[in-house]
């Protein structure tokens, strides 16, 4: 365990200000706050069905200037090459669409729905990251 | 009012994720390495986050239609097909080699990080093989 990292109370404030966001959308708009859905819908565009997509990414992207606003953001820390992040979000685009879903529109959303399809692909997503994370770090290394 | 709702929301979700430490990439990897120094921080993450929206998604289920009008638009799909788990495996494999999911991603690159540009970039073409590759299926 990694005592040192472990942020529970921080994780969890965080986590309930993300089921805020994601039960303001269902309550006011009627919308699943999945990501890679609202984006991927972009690349189909409907009209009447774009501004909100639109908005949601905006309020996304301007979120770390808010924080900034109160407190210091804290840094991430991207440990994987230009050309492995390049591999990882192809791959992360062609899964979330074929899968119908990422970590907020399964993982969140989903579940919170009580719906068997996000638990299978929750768990499908969860195991691939674990083995991924086990080859890249004990196995390659 | 529709996309202004929308776009807190979206604000929301985003201070959610930098509070709960979802968008910073060691910090994933730190929860997906469960054979190292194992951080289960993120786990916490989901139970804030599904226990809110749980409450949320049944109030949905009683309400006619959403606040602001129109109707719900809830996923329909029941059944379990190879799209739904070989697609979010190849998402998990995604996930894994970088630490970044979407929404996170756009979070980062909206913090000014070139490597969160090239990872949104990806994605973003990941998503046009998709719909391109579907439009050719017919």
């Amino acid at each position: 365990m990694d005592w040192e990292h472990f942020t529970p109370w921080a994780s969890l404030a965080g986590g309930v200000a993300i089921g805020i966001a994601a039960s303001m959308l269902v309550l006011l708009n009627g919308r699943i706050a999945g990501a890679s859905g609202i984006i991927g819908g972009l690349l189909r565009p409907v009209r009447g069905d774009i501004a909100w997509r639109v908005m949601f990414i905006a309020g996304l992207f301007v979120a770390p200037t808010f924080y900034q606003l109160v407190k210091q953001a804290p840094v991430p820390t991207i440990d994987a090459t230009h050309a492995v992040v390049a591999l990882a979000g192809l791959l992360v685009g062609v899964g979330t669409r074929y899968g119908s879903g990422c970590t907020s529109g399964h993982g969140v959303c989903g579940l919170a729905r009580l719906s068997p399809r996000s638990l299978v692909a929750t768990l499908a997503f969860m195991i691939a990251g674990f083995a991924t994370v086990f080859v890249v770090r004990h196995l390659i290394r | 009012m529709y996309p202004l709702a929308s776009f807190a929301a979206g604000l929301v979700f985003g201070l959610g994720l930098i509070v709960s430490g979802m968008a910073d990439p060691s910090k994933v990897l730190g929860f997906l390495d469960l054979a190292g120094k194992w951080d289960p921080s993120l786990a916490f993450v989901m139970i804030g986050a599904i226990g809110v929206s749980v409450v949320a998604f049944r109030l949905a289920g009683k309400r006619a239609a959403p606040v602001l009008g129109g109707p719900f638009h809830l996923p329909t799909a029941t059944q379990f097909d190879r799209r739904l788990v070989l697609g979010s495996l190849v998402f998990g494999v995604g996930w894994g080699l970088a630490g970044f999911c979407p929404a996170p991603a756009i979070v980062v690159y909206g913090a000014g990080y070139f490597k969160a540009v090239v990872f949104v970039a990806a994605m973003v073409a990941g998503m046009g093989i998709y719909e391109i590759a579907e439009r050719l299926r017919g």
